[in-house]
Parts: structure tokens; C-alpha cells; sequence
């Protein structure tokens, strides 16, 4: 006879452990990893899932033991969403102006030399946006 | 009416997130959740000029589509930083054309990039219509292009008109 309250814990603590493995997955991604680039990959994605099981467990573990909903891990996990992007991408847009200037310490990405923008004018980085372009509109 | 509620699908966000901050549906709660959902959106309208449309019809199995690909996604890139040497590593640049022209729908593409399998979007032209993305792990870069294409960008299209 297995009790219900056995069953909350087995299933708090395996999502807990999944969640555990991946951040650690991801931390060791950005040490591994060999340039920049490549490391900025393990932290963006391999640890939203493990935010993401620590999370659910964190949802279970009050649904099944004291028996309320608790919403905050939801807020958590859309913030987490919208933000994660957004620093990679700023860590990005250093590496393309470090790769520019040619600073000492710069390493080259495994992918080579960033490439030059195929449409008129360069990247964004570089250059202000164009008038009348997508990206230019949102400062009409 | 468009004075006093620039963003209705802005304002019932925020109010809905107000809520869930509180974590209650008490009269107080719903009564500040509400007040900010007018007061904010008036705020912060000269950032917002044109109001993109959404259509949610598309825009939720979007929505699951991408959180799956997530969840796929962090098990591809857990095991390429497991069991990948690096030697066999083939990161790529992918200049990827862009077919959408409002900035809400490239900004939630460029996000989509990010958090999806072995992609990091980098920038964007200035002429905007080239997304800068680079590939972990991209052995054919044109079919990768291609794929995100098809899987996200056809997919967004529908979603902002």
C-alpha cells in the first residue's frame, strides 16, 4: 500500500533532481564550451529546463502538501522567458563589437569571422537603423 | 476610448500578472491589477505608435509549439555539451532573410531563436531584413535557415498581420 503523500514527495524530488542536472548541464556547457559564442548557448537553453523542473516541483510540492495553488512559479518562468534572450543577446552584440575592434583577448567564434550583412548597410550593431525599415519604425 | 486604453491586450496582461504577483482574486487585488492595466498602457504608449494585431487563433498553438521545442531543445543541447567533442563541433553564421516587417514580430522571432534548439539570435540588419543567428551545432547552414523559416517565421507570419 503505497500512501499518497509518498507519491507527492517521489514526484517533487525527481522533477527537483531533473531540474538540478540540467542547470548543471548548462553551467558546465559554459565552461566547456570553446569560444564565447558557443558558451553562450549552454546557459540560454539547457537551463530554462532546469528552472523549469524546479519550478513544476515547486508548483507540486504546495498543490499536494498544504493544498494551495501557488502562481508565482508561473511569473517566474514567463520572466525567465522573455529575459533569457534578451542577455544572450547583449553578450552577442559585445562579441560582434569586440570582433570589430580586434581587441586583445577577442577569440574568434568556432564559426569563423561574423559575416557581413547580405541586404545594404552592415548589422545594427554597427550602424543606425535605416529610415522606413522594421527596425526603424518603433522611433517614428 | 483609444485615448484611455491604448493596448487593451497590454492591459489585461498586466492585470493578470498583478494578480498572480498578489496570488489571490480578492476585490482589492482584481481593483489595483485593473487600475494598473489602465494607467501603465497610457504611460508607455509613445514607445508602442502602431498597434500590432494579434490573432490569437495562431497565436497560441504557436505558443505550445515553441514550449515543446524548448523542452526538445534542452535535451539537444545537453547532450552536445556531454557527448560532443569539440573537434566535431560545427558552429555556423546563418544570415536568415526575413519575410516579416513589424518589429513586435521580429523581436518574438528573434526570441523564439534564442530559446529554441541550438540557436542564438546575434542582431539584426540595418536595413532590417536580415536576422543575424548563430548555430551551435549547424552541419548544412542553408537547411537550417530553411527550417527555421518554415518551423517559426511562415508560423509568425499568421500570427501578426
Amino acid at each position: 500500500m503505497i500512501e499518497p503523500g509518498f507519491l507527492a514527495e517521489l514526484f517533487t524530488s525527481l522533477l527537483i533532481v531533473l531540474g538540478a542536472g540540467f542547470a548543471l548541464v548548462g553551467s558546465w556547457g559554459l565552461v566547456r564550451m570553446p569560444t564565447l559564442m558557443e558558451r553562450l548557448h549552454g546557459p540560454t537553453k539547457a537551463t530554462t529546463l532546469g528552472l523549469g523542473g524546479i519550478l513544476l516541483a515547486s508548483v507540486l510540492f504546495f498543490q499536494l502538501t498544504q493544498e494551495v495553488w501557488s502562481a508565482h512559479e508561473l511569473l517566474v518562468s514567463i520572466f525567465l522567458f522573455i529575459t533569457a534572450p534578451i542577455s544572450a543577446n547583449m553578450v552577442a552584440k559585445v562579441h560582434l563589437h569586440e570582433e570589430r575592434l580586434n581587441r586583445s583577448g577577442s577569440v574568434q567564434s568556432r564559426a569563423g569571422k561574423v559575416p557581413r550583412s547580405p541586404g545594404k548597410g552592415d548589422w545594427a550593431t554597427y550602424e543606425a537603423p535605416y529610415r522606413d525599415t522594421p527596425v526603424a519604425m518603433s522611433e517614428e | 476610448m483609444r485615448r484611455l486604453i491604448p493596448h487593451p491586450g497590454l492591459s489585461v496582461l498586466l492585470a493578470v500578472v498583478w494578480l498572480l504577483l498578489a496570488n489571490t482574486l480578492s476585490f482589492g487585488a482584481l481593483l489595483i491589477g485593473i487600475l494598473i492595466g489602465i494607467v501603465l498602457p497610457i504611460f508607455t504608449a509613445p514607445f508602442w505608435p502602431r498597434r500590432p494585431q494579434v490573432r490569437f487563433r495562431y497565436a497560441i498553438p504557436f505558443v505550445a509549439l515553441v514550449l515543446w521545442d524548448i523542452v526538445m531543445a534542452n535535451f539537444q543541447v545537453a547532450a552536445i555539451i556531454l557527448f560532443r567533442r569539440d573537434s566535431n563541433l560545427k558552429a555556423a553564421w546563418l544570415p536568415i532573410p526575413l519575410d516579416l516587417d513589424t518589429p513586435e514580430a521580429i523581436t518574438v522571432l528573434a526570441g523564439t531563436i534564442s530559446l529554441t534548439p541550438g540557436t542564438v539570435s546575434v542582431d539584426v540588419s540595418a536595413c532590417g531584413k536580415y536576422l543575424l543567428v548563430h548555430a551551435l551545432d549547424a552541419a548544412d547552414p542553408g537547411a537550417e535557415i530553411a527550417r527555421i523559416k518554415a518551423r517559426y517565421e511562415a508560423r509568425l507570419k499568421k500570427v501578426f498581420i
